[in-house]
């Protein structure tokens, strides 16, 4: 039930129920939507349907796809892919958890393959079996500890983890740096960060549609939000006064650019310095919210019910401070 | 008909009528050259910049006047916003520009017009061969994507894709979902440029601006490269200069220098018309 109670907050955010992977997905009908493909770069796309974005690399290797939306959307997905590349599916990197990005892992792993052989062949015989899927171990974790009928099926689980600063890969031409960013939208955040081609996969620790959905329950907190802002901020390189250079694939809405990332940390860093000083004063979170600290964001970002809430009762708890219980 | 309403067709009529009173009788007039801005009662505005808490005549709405008191100007010192450059929407307020035409030489087709500001040398481009816009969760830029079509002598100027900017230099945002028409008027050796801003989350109205050039024999413009610096320590992680509800101290100033309300400092639509003026000599001075 915690389970489904924090999937519900996640639904609200990612404009598509789930609970764990599975129970919106049932309820929700994908038939009308269409993934579109953006092309950010030579040899990256922003395909979009419903659910997170999905980061698509294609080169002479293969294809690498960053997140996979929901599970019934696989299909078309599948074929959005087909149009752009006849190439094998050889990595699915997660950015975290949550099922709007993670729910067609087990479909598009199994649409790809891994290439194999020698002592990993030997000792895993089906280590060529379907696209590897790379994520942080707490995007594992997350994914293996959920029962009952809404569970990630284990062919959607990572088969390849890290757990230090970072992970890279070689591929299609480019590194490919997998950044872990700590206790930030999750525990298991990664940021993707394609070095030539100079784009970076977000996943949901910048968004452009909404409030940060701070999912405390599944280690996330404002402080390490707000790093992780800071790090694609050291990251991004713009050709000149914010626009270009560095391009941002979010892991909700528009490509961005730094001054985007900026205008994003800007509105995280003052209203969490608001609901800080509301705390310092003794204000409980029922007070907090009544005071409306979001106030002059939310026409650009609280268009989502109950997001400004979550976003609200997400740092003042991360920020010290228990619900009814003034410091 | 709305007074939001009146008074775009009023603005409208305004800009038509002197495109009528320019010139040729058909389309594509010669835009080309350095334009030096005309600096008469915008000064103030212009060059030095608004004062800060002068938010009088401009049609923002709540939400917009709340992030506008909460803004520091102190974000001008950090590295990240010193090169920060003027949204297109803006940069009209600024110095010299060199507008361009772009001709296919084949057809003597107009494929576009392009502008270079002197303020921070920024560049933008007019599309004028038709073609459709960017998908609407393509990147968003300072200078937007802009379409251009012939109103009579008139080139009218649609811009999208807007990355969030400013209408004031004070902290007046305007967010992305902005759509800005254009005007550029050529009247002989003067041009008339007017930007309509319409924003549906932080205006009430839409916003009018018009500034006004006289062309110049020069050739070009000056360079204006930027380049950031770290002026002072800063904290690593987690900084952004503003002031919390109610701590920001400068924004009496305006009113009480000027002699103007509170109220009509703070702007709102209200304050662009001129009945606000019987409602002014009801408030009490600041």
């Amino acid at each position: 039930m915690k389970q489904c109670i924090r999937a519900a907050a996640v639904a609200a955010f990612s404009s598509a129920g789930f609970c764990g992977a599975g129970m919106a997905q049932q309820q929700q009908n994908f038939d009308a939507v269409e993934i579109q493909a953006l092309e950010v770069r030579e040899n990256i796309y922003m395909l979009v349907g419903e659910g997170g974005n999905i980061t698509m690399q294609v080169g002479d290797d293969g294809v690498l796809i960053v997140d996979t939306q929901f599970a019934p959307l696989s299909d078309k997905i599948v074929a959005a892919i087909r149009a752009i590349s006849a190439k094998p599916i050889h990595y699915i990197l997660n950015t975290h958890h949550h099922g709007d990005h993670t729910g067609g892992n087990a479909n598009l792993r199994a649409a790809g393959t891994t290439v194999s052989g020698g002592n990993m062949a030997g000792a895993i015989r089906d280590a060529g079996v379907g696209a590897a899927i790379v994520a942080h171990e707490n995007v594992l974790l997350r994914l293996s500890s959920e029962t009952g009928p809404q569970a990630t099926p284990s062919g959607g689980w990572p088969t390849s983890t890290f757990f230090g600063a970072k992970k890279e890969l070689y591929y299609n031409g480019e590194g490919i740096e997998i950044i872990h960013v700590p206790s930030a939208h999750t525990d298991g955040d990664s940021i993707i960060f394609f070095r030539q081609s100079d784009v970076i996969s977000s996943g949901d620790v910048f968004v452009t549609t909404s409030y940060p959905f701070i999912d405390t329950a599944s280690g996330g907190s404002y402080s390490g939000f707000v790093a992780a802002l800071e790090k694609l901020v050291d990251i991004i390189i713009p050709v000149y006064g914010q626009d270009g250079g560095t391009l941002v694939i979010p892991g909700h809405g528009r490509v961005s650019n730094l001054g985007d990332v900026l205008n994003y940390r800007e509105m995280v860093i003052v209203v969490g310095d608001r609901i800080k000083s509301m705390i310092e004063a003794g204000m409980t979170l029922a007070q907090v919210k009544a005071a409306k600290p979001t106030f002059d964001y939310d026409p650009v970002y609280g268009a989502r019910a109950g997001a400004a809430d979550r976003f609200i009762e997400a740092t003042y708890q991360s920020l010290g401070a228990s619900p009814g219980e003034p410091r | 008909m709305t007074r939001s309403d009146a008074l775009r067709a009023g603005a409208r009529a305004v800009v038509l009528a002197g495109a009528w009173l320019a010139g040729a009788a058909s389309g594509q007039v010669n835009l080309a050259g350095v334009w030096s801005m005309t600096l008469t009662e915008d000064f103030p505005d212009r060059l030095p910049g608004p004062e800060l808490g002068d938010y009088a005549g401009l049609p923002l709405n709540a939400a917009d006047r709340m992030r506008a008191r909460s803004w520091n100007a102190t974000i001008l010192s950090l590295p990240d916003y010193q090169c920060r450059v003027h949204p297109s929407d803006y940069a009209n307020s600024f110095a010299d520009i060199r507008i361009w035409h772009e001709i296919d030489t084949t057809t003597q087709q107009l494929i576009a017009v392009h502008i270079q500001h002197f303020a921070w040398n920024t560049q933008r481009t007019i599309w004028m061969d038709g073609r459709p816009r960017p998908h609407e969760l393509a990147e968003h830029t300072s200078m937007g994507f802009s379409t251009g079509e012939w109103v009579g002598n008139t080139l009218k100027v649609t811009t999208t894709h807007l990355k969030e900017g400013w209408l004031r230099r004070n902290g007046v945002a305007r967010s992305d979902a902005a759509t800005v028409t254009e005007h550029f008027i050529r009247h002989g050796g003067h041009l008339t440029w007017s930007v309509f801003v319409d924003d549906p989350k932080y205006l009430e109205e839409p916003f009018f601006r018009n500034r006004d050039y006289t062309q110049s024999e020069a050739v070009s413009i000056g360079a204006y490269p930027c380049e950031s610096v770290v002026e002072v320590l800063l904290p690593e992680q987690g900084y952004f200069p503003h002031y919390l509800p109610g701590d920001n101290p400068f924004l009496i100033e305006f009113a009480r220098n000027h002699k103007i309300p509170s109220e009509a400092a703070m702007g709102g639509a209200a304050t662009m018309y001129p009945e606000y003026r019987k409602r002014l000599a009801e408030l009490p001075p600041p």
